[in-house]
């Protein structure tokens, strides 16, 4: 887009002036991740010398490298139960006909207006009666069906024109086999951006993580952060701080790859 | 090279009115045939039944004498060419000319061997290692044909192919389609809106209106003696012209204008039983009144739009109601509003029942120019 200067200059002045604001309780989390208490209450911007005393504090008081596994694990087993769930439900809303497909769909699609709080007390006895509590599986399985991943998902099969899909019948490819071979690599763009959303809200989850854990074993970073606000009588902010930092690493390693890879994925274009 | 046999086939979607109905053919192993017909006709529905991708709801369809009405496309020995290609994206060129093969577990040297083979017949060796969206439309549309000819299938059935191509671009490709198939003999089910296409492609063809058989036949035959006034009109280009005609009291004479009147000679008298019949002739048998023309037989016609094509020139007028075409070889200087005297023989006419629209007297003069090899020195 061609655009005149000053009508330039004035918008990436705003665009500096937003970006600032968003990104400013993560720039203060960083620099205070670096400041000894006294300079925190001086309520100082920059630290005097960048020394990492919070973050080794931060390893030392809590098992944090425990907890970031057991996120990783989580985050990384939802993200593919997802993917695994959603992709073979919307295949099947897309490419199987079948009496009452749009109905029971949009029945499924309706879940979504039920908040999830709402179901947590139901999952919960679940979970419990099912011995999983402090468990893997009890963190990760009740999120794997997910109907606005099925949605997603289903609405970029339905645009995968279907003369693939019948030329892939006449080729005599099986059902699953052009599910895995056609649909799927069709599909990247979309299954990299459902696989990022799914990693990241599990990343954040707070509420169901706590719930289902009562030992180290396997409780997740979220839990250890809040953790660190409570052992003492002052919260010492600076550790608490580099132990956000080092939790929003991750997040930020996997939107850089993500981006590339959604970027590629959208400049490769549709073919007719 | 198989046969492939449709025995009063017909679809329905809803069971009660049929789409395509009591379709009944034999297309014979190694033949180049053509369904043609205007768009919604039921001819790509008809393909697609015999593809295994919609259900058959009447009748019997035979490939290779074996029953095949409940069989998946995969085990009717067929491939299929679609209109937008169907290849699949993620794909390079290579992978997706063998990705068939790949399916029928044909050995891997094999499947290099058939590919290398195609690639060089369709001159895309080059493009082997790209993707689909880095070609033509031309080049995309040879890789389909290339996945198509490469299972060596013994039936290839083509869903209107070229209609994405450029003109120049679909001439080439047709007579390109027609050679790979007479060479490799396969039975070719070719679906097309083009009447041009039907007729310079198909061994015989059929021409299907509202999913009824208007005809089957060879291209010239079809020409020459279309069975009603929707044939006369869909094959041939300019149309052919169509009108009412009245028969005069005395059943010796039709009248189709105040000043247009064809005297029937003796013989054909008996083929005029009702007041009316709808006749047709073909824009070139319409000639220019010459000098002895007799005045009784000259029509004066006023040109309502006037084409010269370089070697020939049409021209349209009113005639009772309707708009007819002329053309003439050569190039006239007949200007828009032009009073034009023409001769309409009666030789040349088809006459059609205006009850059944079946044809009663096809053109007996036939300036067709046909030609036969003896005339070469």
């Amino acid at each position: 887009m061609m655009m005149s200067t000053p009508k330039k200059i004035l918008f990436y002045i705003l665009l500096v002036i937003s970006a600032f604001l968003v990104f400013f309780p993560v720039m203060y989390a960083f620099m205070i991740s670096f400041m000894s208490g006294g300079e925190i209450l001086q309520g100082k911007f920059f630290p005097e010398s960048i020394h990492f005393d919070n973050y080794v504090k931060v390893f030392d008081r809590l098992p944090l490298m425990n907890y970031l596994i057991n996120s990783f694990v989580v985050s990384f087993g939802v993200m593919l139960g997802q993917l695994v769930v959603c992709s073979l439900a919307a295949y099947a809303f897309v490419f199987i006909p079948f009496k009452g497909r749009d109905f029971i769909f949009f029945l499924f699609i309706s879940t979504m207006m039920i908040p999830w709080e709402a179901t947590m007390i139901p999952n919960f006895f679940t979970i419990q009666k099912l011995d999983w509590m402090n468990t893997y599986q009890g963190l990760t399985v009740p999120f794997f069906a997910l109907a606005f991943g099925t949605f997603l998902l289903r609405q970029h099969f339905k645009t995968i024109p279907k003369e693939l899909h019948e030329a892939a019948e006449v080729a005599g490819l099986g059902k699953f086999a052009f599910f895995w071979r056609v649909i799927l690599p069709v599909s990247k763009t979309s299954l990299v951006t459902l696989g990022a959303y799914g990693f990241l809200t599990t990343w954040n989850m707070y509420l169901w993580p706590l719930l289902v854990t009562s030992t180290d074993q396997v409780r997740t970073v979220q839990i250890g952060l809040k953790q660190l606000q409570s052992q003492e009588v002052a919260t010492e902010w600076g550790v608490v701080m580099a132990g956000v930092i080092v939790v929003i690493i991750p997040t930020l390693l996997l939107l850089f790859a993500g981006q590339r890879q959604l970027q590629k994925g959208l400049t490769q274009g549709a073919l007719k | 090279m198989k046969k492939v046999e449709l025995i009063g086939v017909s679809k329905s979607y809803d069971k009660k009115t049929e789409v395509i109905s009591d379709i009944t053919v034999s297309i014979e192993p190694g033949e180049f045939f053509v369904l043609v017909g205007p768009s919604g006709c039921g001819k790509s529905t008809m393909l697609r039944m015999i593809a295994g991708l919609e259900e058959i709801t009447g009748g019997v369809l035979k490939i290779g004498d074996v029953e095949s009405n409940w069989l998946p496309p995969s085990k009717r020995d067929i491939s299929m060419v679609f209109q937008n290609y169907a290849l699949y994206p993620h794909l390079t060129v290579e992978e997706n000319i063998v990705f068939g093969l790949h399916v029928k577990k044909v050995p891997k040297p094999e499947r290099k061997k058939r590919c290398e083979d195609v690639a060089e017949m369709l001159g895309l060796t080059p493009y082997l290692k790209r993707k689909p969206r880095e070609l033509s439309g031309g080049q995309r549309q040879r890789v389909a044909l290339a996945r198509a000819i490469v299972n060596q299938a013994p039936i290839c059935l083509m869903d209107e192919p070229l209609s994405n191509l450029d003109a120049k671009l679909r001439a080439h490709m047709r007579s390109e389609i027609r050679q790979i198939q007479r060479r490799l003999g396969i039975t070719m089910i070719y679906v097309t809106h083009d009447q041009v296409e039907a007729m310079t492609m198909g061994d015989r063809i059929m021409i299907l209106h509202d999913g009824k058989i208007q005809q089957i036949g060879q291209p010239i035959d079809i020409y020459n003696n279309p069975a009603n006034p929707f044939v006369a009109t869909f094959i041939g280009s300019p149309p052919m012209n169509i009108g009412e005609g009245k028969v005069g009291s005395a059943k010796n004479e039709i009248v189709f204008s105040e000043e247009a009147k064809i005297a029937v000679p003796e013989k054909d008298w008996p083929l005029l039983k009702s007041d009316t019949i709808i006749i047709g002739v073909r824009p070139e048998h319409l000639k220019a009144a010459t000098k002895e023309t007799k005045a009784e037989d000259k029509v004066y016609v006023k040109t309502t739009n006037v084409e010269v094509l370089g070697n020939e020139t049409i021209f349209s007028f009113d005639m009772g109601g309707r708009e007819w075409m002329a053309k003439w070889t050569g190039q006239w200087r007949i200007d828009v509003g032009d009073m034009v005297p023409i001769v309409i023989n009666y030789d040349s006419l088809c006459l059609f029942d205006s009850e059944t629209e079946k044809i009663i007297k096809t053109p007996s003069d036939i300036e067709n120019h046909v030609f036969d090899k003896e005339v070469f020195i």
